[in-house]
């Protein structure tokens, strides 16, 4: 192996950490500071057709992708082995699943973007930063796809023998630079434009992914809320200043 | 017994003349914004008609509100918890901007920017979504007065089952205006279905509120208001709906769309009623019992017992003195003449309606005899099914007794209070006939016919003590802490320092500098902190 250029550090160290920088500051800052924005932005009012079924299978699609990838970057392959899951089996599992989940999610980004552009309302509402979100969102989803099938389905690249160590290594602040270099491009492109897309994702209506409203299923129906904050019930914390 | 107050409205649907004056006031106050161009928290339909949104009323199609399981236990109509989880990237029952309408403007410019031409040049309206010119199709009252009415009669969900004898006396119209807020439901299905928990009830007063910084736009509550009282404001992504005008409530004041009701039809106050039961009283079996169960609810203000217990919840006296003079109290629970809208959605509603009675006088007017005899309006009511039956689709589920007995009730009055305009002996008989007093029938009359601005709004004022104190830290001076500069007992420049000193007449804010009379000259005492070591 050859030893890493500015280049390569500058593309596989300084933007990925940089990225991680705006991902959790921007969630911190827009969570503090833009409340009221914070929102799905949903233009089903508009139009609710397409949408109904571009959606749901983007949304669903997504879903699997993202466990795909808790599993493929997550887990190690020596862990896989160890409980017995064969490389073949591991393989067929991966393509099966991952190829349904990729065409829900090609195929309901497709719907939606065309929705997004021949719909007059809808575009009317399509904001610069959602452009620019849906461009990366698409490059992202797309060089995924083409990546996963021809160059690691179809080619000889084992993901888990290169970008998973290198992701991991990542949260241990310890990238091997080299890991990523020698990557196919397909995979390097997914990899960059979804570091991007990290950047930009807390200042895009993106930010409702940490929203999920789970805590819908114990809460109790009907909220009553005072309008007087100090007869709220006191929540466990520093002691409260009178003032 | 946990008594809740409640700030209630009750609507008298004699009185409204449908000049939408309710409508244009909330408008100019509330939606005049972009992304609720298509919003009117208080709209005004023309009845029978399709209302605002269009079909709003037919919860087949829509499944707003709440139903009873097989096993008889109260369930969101439109599913539980984990179906509106399931299907939240794409909500299957939300109206659609044409079912409301599509907002426009006119090209003004066009009227002053023409050039000299043969024809005079005209303003065509423009869309307001997508800036493109467009034909106006439908609007919030495109059926105002029953336009066109006839022709789409069959999509009035009430008129379901009624619509062949309805149209057999189109000829002698039925019509009436029945203006609309949000009914701050006692059991707001909005709220059920709200998967963030961004709409709440406000304890004190239970007015109905979307916290727009949790609202994260996911729709759930638009399709679970069976009324259509919840909008979507496409700009921001967030839920908005009528607020009862709370900053105005808080302060004592009536709503936009009372205040500004040119027929003097609205009426607010408080009612109590116990918290404990909502639940049990909306899950009442029979849909047609559901406004007995909820007039059930409505607790009275001058039992000892429910004294009691409002203070024990934390009801301030004077809101307590407010519900014994509540004019809601009296119509719903004294008088039994208001009902509630739609009592089959099982939400509770709290905005409730006066049925006119207008339409069927005016039928005993046109036949020639004599609109105000108790005994002609009497029969008029037991033979004009038809629009008793229409009314009674609205108010009471469909049970047409509870519907004639207000009528009743309505032309008992009318009938005894001529007696007394034209100096005849009051008729006693008239007023045991719906089991009233003299007495009661003009106390009644006075409630409905003349009562003054303070008689039909009966609302004491928000108690925020110490929400006031919260407003003081960011309204004082941050340098006006216990023993801090300008707490020292000096009259200000301008002579009266004290005058503006508040809230009340706290001891550690005694001779702080105010700026508010500070004439801009010298450098005052206590404005400055004095030196170190002077």
């Amino acid at each position: 192996m050859t030893s890493p250029t500015a280049w390569h550090t500058f593309l596989w160290v300084i933007i990925p950490y940089l990225a991680l920088a705006s991902f959790i500051l921007g969630h911190i800052w827009r969570y503090r500071y833009d409340k009221f924005g914070w929102t799905t932005r949903s233009s089903q009012i508009y139009e609710s057709k397409l949408l109904r079924i571009g959606s749901p299978m983007f949304h669903y699609g997504i879903i699997f992708v993202f466990l795909g990838h808790v599993i493929g970057l997550g887990v190690p392959k020596s862990w896989t082995e160890a409980v017995g899951l064969t490389d073949a089996w591991y393989h067929l599992m991966a393509i099966t699943v991952g190829l349904a989940a990729a065409i829900a999610t090609v195929g309901g980004l497709a719907i939606l973007i065309y929705r997004r552009r021949s719909n007059n309302r809808v575009f009317g509402e399509t904001t610069k930063l959602d452009k620019l979100m849906y461009l990366m969102l698409a490059i992202t989803i797309l060089a995924g796809t083409y990546a996963t099938i021809f160059e690691s389905a179809l080619g000889h690249y084992d993901y888990r023998e290169g970008i998973s160590i290198w992701f991991r290594q990542f949260w241990t602040l310890q990238p091997d630079v080299m890991l990523m270099a020698t990557a196919p491009p397909g995979f390097q492109i997914h990899v960059i434009s979804a570091i991007l897309l990290f950047a930009v994702w807390p200042f895009t209506r993106l930010v409702h992914v940490f929203t999920v409203p789970l805590g819908y299923i114990t809460r109790p129906y009907i909220v009553y809320r005072s309008k007087d904050q100090l007869r709220q019930p006191q929540r466990r914390g520093w002691e409260q200043i009178d003032f | 017994m946990r008594v809740m107050a409640q700030m209630a409205m009750v609507m008298n649907l004699d009185k409204c003349i449908g000049c939408h004056t309710c409508s244009v006031t909330c408008k100019q106050a509330w939606t005049n914004r972009k992304g609720t161009e298509y919003v009117w928290f208080n709209n005004v339909e023309t009845r029978p008609g399709q209302g605002y949104p269009r079909g709003y009323e037919d919860q087949e199609k829509w499944q707003g509100g709440w139903a009873l399981s097989k096993r008889g236990k109260l369930k969101l109509k439109s599913g539980g918890k984990w179906a509106k989880l399931a299907s939240i990237f794409s909500n299957p029952k939300l109206p659609g901007i044409e079912d409301y309408y599509e907002p426009w403007s006119y090209e003004y410019e066009n009227l002053l920017n023409a050039p000299a031409q043969k024809h005079i040049p005209t303003a065509p309206p423009k869309s307001l979504l997508t800036g493109e010119r467009m034909n106006i199709e439908w609007s919030a009252n495109w059926d105002d007065d029953l336009g066109g009415t006839y022709a789409n009669k069959d999509k009035d969900p009430m008129l379901k089952g009624i619509e062949d004898k309805v149209k057999l006396e189109f000829e002698d119209t039925f019509m009436f205006y029945l203006p609309r807020i949000c009914e701050h439901c006692l059991n707001p299905s909005c709220a059920a279905s709200c998967p963030s928990g961004a709409i709440y009830k406000r304890s004190e007063d239970g007015i109905v509120l979307v916290d727009q910084e949790r609202c994260r736009g996911w729709r759930f509550c638009v399709s679970g208001c069976p009324y259509k009282k919840i909008y979507f404001n496409h700009k921001t992504g967030k839920a908005e709906k009528c607020t009862f005008c709370y900053p105005r409530i808080e302060h004592g004041e009536p709503t936009v769309c009372a205040e500004t009701c040119v027929g003097r039809l609205r009426y607010i106050g408080l009612v109590f009623y116990d918290a404990d039961r909502v639940t049990e009283a909306a899950a009442t079996p029979n849909d047609q019992d559901l406004y007995e169960a909820q007039k059930d609810l409505i607790l009275d203000p001058f039992d000892p017992e429910v004294m009691e217990n409002a203070e024990a919840s934390g009801i301030p006296y004077d809101w307590i003195v407010g519900a014994q003079n509540s004019p809601i109290y009296k119509l719903i629970k004294e008088y039994e003449v208001a009902l509630p809208l739609h009592p089959e959605y099982r939400t509770m509603p709290m905005v409730w309606y006066i049925p006119p009675l207008s339409p069927i006088v005016d039928i005993v007017a046109d036949t020639g005899y004599d609109a105000e005899d108790a005994g002609n309006l009497f029969g008029a009511i037991d033979e004009l099914r038809i629009p008793i039956e229409y009314l009674a689709n609205l108010f009471t589920a469909g049970d047409v007794d509870i519907v004639a007995d207000v009528l009743r009730k309505m032309a008992a009055m009318r009938s005894y209070m001529r007696d007394i305009n034209l100096d005849n002996a009051p008729d006693e008989s008239i007023a045991h006939a719906v089991g009233m007093d003299g007495q009661t029938m003009q106390d009644m009359y006075r409630l409905l016919a003349l009562a003054k601005y303070d008689e039909r709004y009966v609302i004491p004022a928000g108690h925020s003590e110490s929400a006031h104190d919260l407003e003081a830290i960011g309204s004082d001076c941050p340098l006006n802490f216990d023993g801090g500069p300008g707490m020292e007992d000096i009259p200000g420049a301008a002579g009266n320092a004290d005058k503006f000193v508040g809230p009340g007449d706290k001891e550690h804010l005694k001779g702080r500098f105010n700026l508010f009379n500070w004439d801009g000259k010298g450098r005052p005492p206590g404005l400055f902190p004095e030196p170190r070591g002077a």
